[in-house]
């Protein structure tokens, strides 16, 4: 399987024109997962060979036989064989055995504990596995084989391979979640172009079809979690102001109330159960069922046959939505903080999107119409908007729009100082990419190490965050207390990625981790994984360095013939033709598959036209350039 | 890449790309259009304004936009390492730019930095201003002894008024090049914003309570 997409040298003119495959927008969601396309600025989901539905229901059936059905075949299958089914498997991703105890009783499966769970180590946290039948199962794979359900959907659709993809995850999910998802993608043979928030794909759909300019908030209640955020739009720039969230409050604690109400009811009725796991997820699809109901009826009666003791209750919508309103409340709570974090009053608002399914049910509409003062829109499917975003955002990735997005942080990162208190380097809601150094000192004489251990999340003490990497800087020359100057950088890319450096000022003594929260998968673990799917990762990684020289190569060429043209005159006809004749050489090789050729050939090329740059340089220094200042933009 | 070296004066140098000159603050090579390193501009020059406190911060915001129009990284998905790995730089310091310019406290404190002074604050500065410290200790008090969520708005309201009047009397002092007092209004204007922050975090629990 090729990642990259090799032209011939002359094909393609320019280096950016390199690869124009078409790349997907995947909305990996807990409940339902959706891919779309997008030409031409114009969006569209993907359905199913027959037309039928755009959402796929992100459930994992694992037969014994060794198949795995992903879907609405696979939800199927809940009633009769239970045990082998997955569902809301994003939950899990990225979260550590210590997450998970505190909402295991709500999932419906058995979770794992490893042996080694209580020595956590230098490893971070370790990772979460599912019993699913005979099988033992990471998240990180579950979610693999949703993406490869997708990606066979959107390839016969488009009757073409697909490589590429945006992949959207909560704003709120940390860094841990968004490597588990990544590492999902590079399972099932994806390249990840960027992972961008929810809200904000939904943003890009509503913003692109409406024309829509000024301030938005996109109030997105899926299936487990909880994001809002503000945003601005204005001629095609979609610029994050403020994100917040809850990455465990969504639609499914709706239909745990529901559960735990008929419980509770039925003990009312004296009626014993002994609910295991097959029993909950039947009760949690009924319970799905009547929440469906219950958003277009004002009552409903349902007979419940549970370990064959059949019961009946009576459930109203006055009384559905008493047991939502906790969490609807803890919704509104959280959007207001968001509003004050931005410093915006809700009235300032020109439209509400609402996105995911869980914003059918009329008490949250409500909520929301009454926080903001306005009828939210939803005139695009809540349930296929962020996917339809993603696909717009892919697009503008690939270079086939010129929309922009503009986005943040959502959760603040920082370092543990002395005594496990967290000292923030980077805030949330900082625009990325960014880089933020923050000075520390030695605490003990003759102090040669120091360990820095980075930490996401928004509280004060170190074990109320998330632990994203420890590493310790080392060679520190003996000094008093408090006279080494130690400086720590975080740098967050675009994609959301943070590196942290740390160096000695007084000596220089510097060492660099790219952080990668790997939750209990290390780096052999994953190797084998990938193994299955990606036999050839090594010959990627040669083609992938061989595509780059030359791309690099293509981009001297053109930057040498620039400088002709623009300045004949300081060119000798010797130059002209050494220079012409290393050209033709760097672009023979390039046709060859050499890279150490095409990158000597290239340092030819520069060796030869130098003369003539430095003839340039000298008569721009006679002609002290002038003029050109930062207003010169436009230009590229 | 200053391999002639001798060139790299302040008002133009080498392009890394072509290996012609080009302007010291230029974006783009003017010969090549290769994307160019950010290079060392105060942040007001980067959006092309006059330094000073009062700033038009929606034309600065117009700019910002702008410029990372051209400059983000998802603009170079598809170019060489060398160009992307650019872009990253340049729109790292617009928005360090940006960000610095918006905060009235972290503009105050640019501009005291740009004027050789050193601002006050980072953590264990005592703050040895009377006034400043009684007048917090009744806000705090205020703030703990507040249960309704209508006391705490006109709490917020009232400490934004005082902000709005610091940061006026920062900009005359910062304009007249009284430093000294720029750096106590910068210090109270802090902690009117740590204020707003507290009493709204409190609105919060108050309202998830």
């Amino acid at each position: 399987m090729a990642l990259l997409k090799i032209h011939e040298p002359g094909q393609t003119p320019m280096p950016h024109a390199e690869d124009r495959k078409l790349a997907v927008g995947i909305d990996l969601g807990t409940t339902n997962s959706v891919v779309a396309v997008s030409r031409d600025d114009t969006p569209e989901v993907l359905r199913d060979i027959s037309g039928g539905a755009a959402i796929v229901p992100s459930v994992v059936y694992y037969g014994a036989d060794g198949a795995v059905i992903v879907g609405a075949d696979a939800f199927a299958r809940i009633n009769d064989d239970a045990s082998r089914v997955v569902s809301s498997v994003k939950r899990l991703m990225g979260r550590g055995i210590e997450d998970v105890k505190s909402i295991a009783g709500t999932l419906p499966y058995h979770v794992e504990i490893p042996e080694d769970a209580s020595a956590n180590g230098d490893n971070g946290p370790v990772m979460v596995r599912l019993n699913v039948g005979d099988r033992v199962l990471t998240p990180v794979e579950v979610s693999a084989d949703i993406l490869r359900a997708l990606k066979i959907r959107a390839e016969s659709a488009l009757e073409q391979d697909i490589e590429k993809a945006v992949i959207t995850v909560p704003a709120y999910f940390d860094d841990g979640a968004r490597t588990a998802t990544k590492d999902a993608a590079k399972l099932a043979g994806i390249e990840v172009l960027r992972l961008v928030n929810e809200p904000t794909a939904a943003a890009l759909a509503y913003g692109l079809d409406n024309g829509a300019e000024g301030l938005y908030a996109v109030y997105d209640l899926g299936g487990g979690t909880f994001d809002i955020s503000l945003l601005r739009m204005q001629k095609g720039v979609f610029q994050v102001k403020a994100t917040g969230g809850d990455a465990a409050l969504g639609g499914d604690d709706f239909d745990h109330a529901i559960a735990e109400y008929l419980l509770a009811d039925r003990r009312a009725q004296n009626l014993a159960d002994d609910v295991d796991t097959s029993a909950a997820k039947r009760l949690l699809k009924t319970a799905r069922g009547i929440k469906e109901s219950l958003t277009v009826r004002d009552d409903i009666d349902i007979t419940l046959d549970l370990n064959e003791v059949i019961s009946t209750h009576h459930i109203s919508r006055a009384q559905f939505d008493d047991m939502i309103r906790p969490l609807v409340d803890r919704t509104v709570a959280i959007t207001e903080r968001v509003l004050d974090d931005a410093d915006i009053l809700p009235d300032e608002i020109r439209g509400v999107v609402l996105v995911g399914g869980s914003t059918r049910v009329p008490m949250v509409r409500a909520a929301v119409a009454a926080l903001f003062g306005q009828e939210p829109l939803s005139n695009i499917d809540p349930d296929e908007v962020v996917a339809l975003g993603a696909a717009l955002q892919a697009d503008a990735l690939t270079g086939g729009s010129g929309n922009l997005l503009l986005d943040v942080t959502p959760l603040s990162l920082g370092l543990e100082t002395m005594g496990g208190i967290v000292e923030k380097v980077i805030d949330r809601n900082t625009p990325i990419p960014v880089a933020k150094g923050q000075e520390f000192t030695t605490y003990q004489d003759g102090q040669s190490a120091m360990m820095i251990h980075v930490v996401q999340g928004e509280r004060e003490m170190v074990d109320q965050c998330r632990s994203l990497a420890r590493f310790v800087l080392t060679g520190i020359p003996p000094m008093a207390a408090g006279a080494a100057r130690i400086k720590v950088t975080f740098q967050v890319d675009a994609d959301g990625l943070l590196t942290v450096s740390a160096r000695e000022e007084t000596t220089g003594v510097e060492q660099e981790v790219a952080v990668k929260p790997t939750y209990g998968i290390n780096e052999g673990e994953m190797a084998n994984m990938l193994r299955d799917s990606m036999v050839n990762a090594r010959q990627d990684m040669e083609l992938r360095l061989l595509t780059e020289a030359r791309v690099e190569a293509r981009r001297n060429i053109l930057a040498v013939e620039a400088a002709m043209k623009m300045d004949q005159e300081l060119l000798t006809s010797d130059d002209s033709k050494a220079i012409n004749t290393a050209i033709d050489r760097l672009q023979a090789a390039m046709a060859l598959d050499d890279r150490d050729v095409i990158n000597d050939l290239a340092e030819a090329l520069d060796g030869v036209s130098r003369p003539f740059a430095e003839r340039r340089m000298d008569r721009g220094i006679r002609t002290a350039l002038a003029g050109h200042n930062i207003d010169d933009v436009a230009r590229r | 890449m200053n391999t002639t070296g001798t060139f790299s004066g302040p008002s133009h140098k080498v392009c890394w790309s072509c290996k012609g000159p080009v302007d010291a603050v230029a974006l783009f090579c003017d010969t090549c259009n290769a994307i160019q390193p950010p290079g060392q501009v105060d942040h007001f020059a980067r959006f092309g304004v006059t330094p000073g406190f009062v700033i038009d911060l929606d034309a600065i915001e117009a700019r910002y936009i702008a410029l990372q129009q051209v400059l983000h990284p998802d603009r170079f998905t598809t170019r060489t390492p060398r160009e992307q790995a650019l872009s990253q730089q340049q729109a790292t310091s617009l928005n360090d730019a940006f960000e610095t310019l918006k905060n009235p406290v972290t503009r105050a404190e640019y501009l005291l930095r740009m004027a050789g002074q050193a601002p006050e604050g980072g953590e264990g500065h005592t703050v040895n201003d009377p006034e400043l410290l009684m007048e917090a200790l009744e806000m705090r008090e205020a703030l703990s002894d507040a249960t309704d969520r209508s006391a705490i708005d006109a709490m917020i309201r009232d400490v934004r008024g005082a902000a709005r009047d610091c940061e006026a009397d920062l900009a005359s002092a910062l304009n007249a090049g009284a430093y000294e007092r720029a750096k106590k209004l910068a210090t109270r204007l802090t902690y009117l914003q740590k204020m707003t922050q507290e009493a709204r975090a409190k609105k919060t629990r108050l309202a998830a309570a």
